[in-house]
């Protein structure tokens, strides 16, 4: 079995790299733009699919975590505080380096957070929120948990959408790239992004290995049986309102992670990062993908973003989400790359289907 | 001194009192049986004692350790297991896997190191499957490892339930009507497991309807009647017992 | 703040509350005979709106309303038929996920056949600066045409559930389905009824407000919100308790716009739903038991 966990992570590396050669190779380099971005949001996504398939809980709000991510970073890149570099708090900061002089868009002389401060500002702060929130919300059950998810959603989008000082409904915009590692750099420039490219897929590779072992694991199997029956799991030890917080708590701390990334990419962040349909829309891909499967969904992520960022679907973006929810959901709840999917392949070149887990 | 320890404990729902004033022990190494007619009352008291409801009032203590206010996961991590009268099995994972979940308990891989896939961790799955084989091996079905769980046949998802709860090492094992839907005699090899049980050193307590297995195989039985205890004896004494003839009999036959 | 302005917030927030409790008691008609909570709930309000604000263009005002309800309700019967009606026992999470698909679709055609831009029915009588004053207090007729026609819809709903064979028929449905089933209540039926009424007085509502709320293709999902708050608020499936909910939350959303800018009206009433779901979920007037009746 860990024989064919390494086999998996091996082909998704593989494949990672085989798409950048052909697509540099074709000369549609511009391309990795959007695949770029794709990884980000395959972040979210594939933290979406352990908490809906294997902790058994829906979210309809995870763009917002996103959303804290990115505008919390973002804001704390921008926001100039020069003119208070009297006031004592900002010399603090100062003093033990948290801040950074840059150059603002007029030229002009700018302090603001250091882009590593702000990204893990950010993600603590999405860390808390989830902690803080969770606990009550995974309490309910159905429709209720539906429900709160998404009014929590709504409300981080009319926050970012109402404020002046996150943007309104421009967003910020103007946001730095960063130097993750020495000579890595996360931003938009045309030169680096062979580099960024990498830079993402190489986080989805590292996020999706973490995942997969957590699957593979105890606390994987636990989390299958807190889906499957919560109060024999109980009965078994296993603590099952802790169990669904953490995985929820992760699975936000994703989603912020990828906010980070792709704002300091993009160089800007706007409140549709935060709507209901972007939250509808992972779902969305989680369910085709098949709601317990973490490379389905990574694939149909892949995909249904990529084509989607390309502007494939044109103005009825929205409207393909809808329909593929409702046609996935109508007749193929288990979504479509299921393993009867793969067994059924296999079945045609010859081979017996395996009866063990993916 | 008494493993088991109940006191006076009530349980009402809206006006109904499940479990009205009821107070029983149990020694270690005793099987004990819960009958009484439907309705009286069993699985409630079964499940105030195993945290899956909380009674309005009373004590349970467990080795000399009071527990009616922890949660079921707390419970079951002193030491107490059970099975369900309506089987409860995972869905979608196989008889062994079903087993090894039983050793959560006794097993320490966490959020981290499971990501990390550290290696002290698939050292402790190797001994988590080994001992979850090693219980299907005892239970006679080893061979069913790799079926899925709820695809068996009825009698055998009983005994999957049971070796789930076995996982555990619990020192005190609850088992809601383990025989039920079995026919005789898949209910006297039931009989002859849970005494196999108690002779490695769990102490039994039963909820069943079937009298031939409880009055074969217990030690004491407690005869529960709409929620309150009407007897609490010897298997002997209980057939000969008044009250509990008249409650399931009927008035003229005592 | 003057008499005069305390007033004016009063009356705004019975207009939008009298929309957020019929939206509210549309979902509590399909949750009482179905369980499902329908998402696309707020749709129906906007489709009415739309339909009739079209169809004012070329037909009298009293037949575009008549035709625009019309047509929401076999809008209504057509999603249950197609996407609800033959599911073999869905899970919730599946039921959330096609309600929520329904009122995408929904929207994106209205994108389609309307464009973005808003619309609204003419005034019913007089225009929008017509104003009838009541002492100190200014109103537009429009707010009783609103309050009127609500109150109206409310009491018909009423009568219809206690009166009438297939309202009695629907809450034998919703007390205990197999045993309205043993009595030869076609279930199926009656929950195809539950999506016909629900759009219908979804789509009227949407009329009688769009002159002094206006519409467009978007505004069904925040009313969905709002509806569901004030349907949670008053305890979901009583529909009573949701006419006076609703009428509550449009006055705490009204006066809110005085402490905090109006950009954070909609926060209000979200966390106002996430405090019910979290501290009581069976309502202001409800008990647990209530809550499993679910009554009218």
């Amino acid at each position: 079995m860990p024989l064919r966990k390494h086999f998996q992570i091996a082909a998704l590396v593989a494949a990672v790299i085989a798409v950048q050669l052909a697509v540099t190779l074709s000369g549609n380099s511009h391309h990795l733009t959007q695949l770029t971005m794709s990884a980000y949001y395959s972040l979210v996504i594939v933290g979406l699919c352990l908490l809906i398939g294997y902790a058994g809980q829906i979210s309809l709000g995870h763009a917002g975590f996103f959303a804290i991510g990115g505008y919390i970073s973002g804001f704390l890149t921008t926001y100039n505080l020069l003119p208070y570099k009297d006031k004592a708090i900002v010399s603090i900061f100062a003093k033990t380096g948290l801040l950074v002089g840059r150059q603002d868009l007029y030229g002009g002389q700018a302090l603001t957070f250091h882009p590593w401060t702000a990204g893990l500002i950010a993600v603590l702060a999405t860390f808390v929120t989830a902690l803080v929130i969770g606990g009550p919300v995974l309490k309910l059950k159905g429709h209720y948990l539906a429900m709160a998810t998404l009014g929590f959603g709504i409300i981080v989008y009319r926050i970012v959408l109402g404020t002046e000082k996150l943007g309104a409904a421009d967003g910020i915009s103007d946001i730095p790239g960063f130097t993750l590692l020495p000579g890595l750099q996360v931003s938009g420039a045309a030169g680096l992004r062979i580099q960024n490219y990498y830079i993402a897929w190489g986080l989805v590779i590292l996020s999706v290995t973490l995942l997969v072992n957590l699957v593979h694991s105890r606390i994987g199997r636990a989390l299958r049986s807190i889906h499957g029956a919560e109060d024999a799991a109980q009965a078994m030890g296993i603590d099952t309102a802790g169990y669904k917080l953490k995985i929820f708590v992760l699975s936000a701390v994703l989603a912020s992670i990828g906010g980070v990334f792709l704002t300091h990419y993009n160089g800007g962040i706007g409140p549709s990062e935060a709507s209901i349909m972007k939250s509808v829309r992972y779902v969305a891909i989680v369910a085709i993908g098949g709601m317990a499967n973490l490379w389905g969904a990574l694939i149909m992520g892949f995909v249904l973003n990529f084509l989607s960022l390309r502007g494939y679907f044109g103005t009825y973006d929205d409207a393909v989400f809808g329909v593929i929810l409702i046609v996935i959901m109508l007749f193929a709840p288990e979504g479509l790359i299921t393993r009867s999917v793969f067994s059924n392949i296999r079945r045609l070149f010859g081979k017996a289907a395996p009866e063990a887990e993916v | 001194m008494a493993m088991l320890e109940v006191k006076e404990l009530c349980k009402s729902f809206g006006g109904l009192r499940a479990v009205n004033n009821v107070g029983f022990s149990l020694e270690q190494g005793m099987i004990k049986a819960l009958i009484g007619p439907n309705g009286a009352g069993k699985t409630t008291l079964f499940n105030l004692i195993s945290g899956v409801i909380q009674a309005d009032s009373g004590k349970v203590s467990f080795q000399q350790e009071e527990i009616q206010r922890l949660r079921p996961h707390q419970i079951a991590s002193k030491g107490i297991a059970r099975t369900f009268q309506h089987i409860r099995l995972f869905p979608g994972m196989t008889a062994l896997e079903n087993i090894m979940v039983g050793r959560h308990i006794h097993s320490r891989s966490g959020f981290f190191s499971g990501m990390l896939s550290l290696p002290w961790t698939w050292k402790e799955e190797k001994k988590i499957r080994s001992k979850a084989m090693e219980i299907l091996e005892f239970l006679g079905i080893g061979e069913l490892a790799g079926t899925e769980a709820t695809s068996l046949a009825y009698g055998l998802q009983r005994t999957v339930e049971l070796g789930r709860a076995l996982a555990c090492e619990p020192r005190l094992l609850l088992l809601d009507e383990p025989a039920a839907g079995l026919n005789m005699r898949e209910t006297a090899d039931v009989a002859k497991l849970i005494t196999q049980i108690r002779d490695m050193g769990t102490t039994v307590l039963i909820v069943e309807h079937d009298m031939s297995l409880v009055m074969n195989i217990s030690d004491e039985v407690l005869v529960l009647s709409y929620g309150q205890k009407i007897a609490d004896d010897k298997p002997q004494a209980i057939q000969k017992n008044r009250e509990v003839i008249r409650v399931y009999l009927g008035e003229d036959d005592a | 703040m003057n008499t005069q302005l305390f007033f004016q917030y009063i009356v705004a927030g019975v207009t939008y509350g009298t929309i957020y409790a019929i939206v509210a008691i549309g979902f509590n008609i399909i949750y009482n005979a179905t369980g499902i909570i329908n998402f696309a709930q707020g749709e129906f309000v906007m489709l009415g709106g739309m339909i009739a604000a079209s169809l004012s263009g070329f037909m009298p005002l009293p037949s575009a309303i008549l035709a625009a309800v019309i047509i929401t309700m076999i809008i209504g019967a057509l999603i249950e038929m197609i996407f609800i009606r033959w599911l073999d026992r869905p899970s919730v999470l599946r039921l959330i996920i096609i309600t929520i698909g329904i009122s995408i679709i929904i929207r994106e055609a209205a994108l389609f056949i309307w464009g973005e831009g808003v619309k609204a029915l003419p005034y019913f009588t007089g225009t929008s600066v017509t104003v009838i004053s009541i002492g100190d207090v200014h109103l537009s007729p429009q707010v009783l045409w609103s309050t009127g026609i609500s109150a109206i819809m409310v009491i018909g709903l009423n009568l219809f559930f206690n009166y009438t064979l297939p309202g009695r028929q629907m809450r034998a449905c919703s007390s205990n389905r197999n045993a309205a089933r043993l009595c030869g209540i076609n279930t199926k039926n009656m929950v195809t009824l539950s999506f016909i009424l629900s759009a219908g007085i979804g789509a009227l509502g949407g009329c009688v407000v769009s002159p002094m709320t206006y519409v467009q293709y978007d505004s069904g999902t925040g009313l969905a919100i709002k509806g569901f708050t004030v349907a949670i608020l008053g305890g979901l499936g009583n529909s009573m308790a949701a006419v006076a909910a609703g009428m509550l939350l449009g006055i705490l959303e009204s006066f809110s716009i005085w402490i905090m800018p109006t950009a954070y009206k909609d926060v209000i009433s979200i966390s106002i739903l996430l405090g019910m779901l979290f501290i009581k979920p069976s309502g202001l007037f409800g008990s647990a038991e209530a809550a499993r009746l679910k009554d009218f």
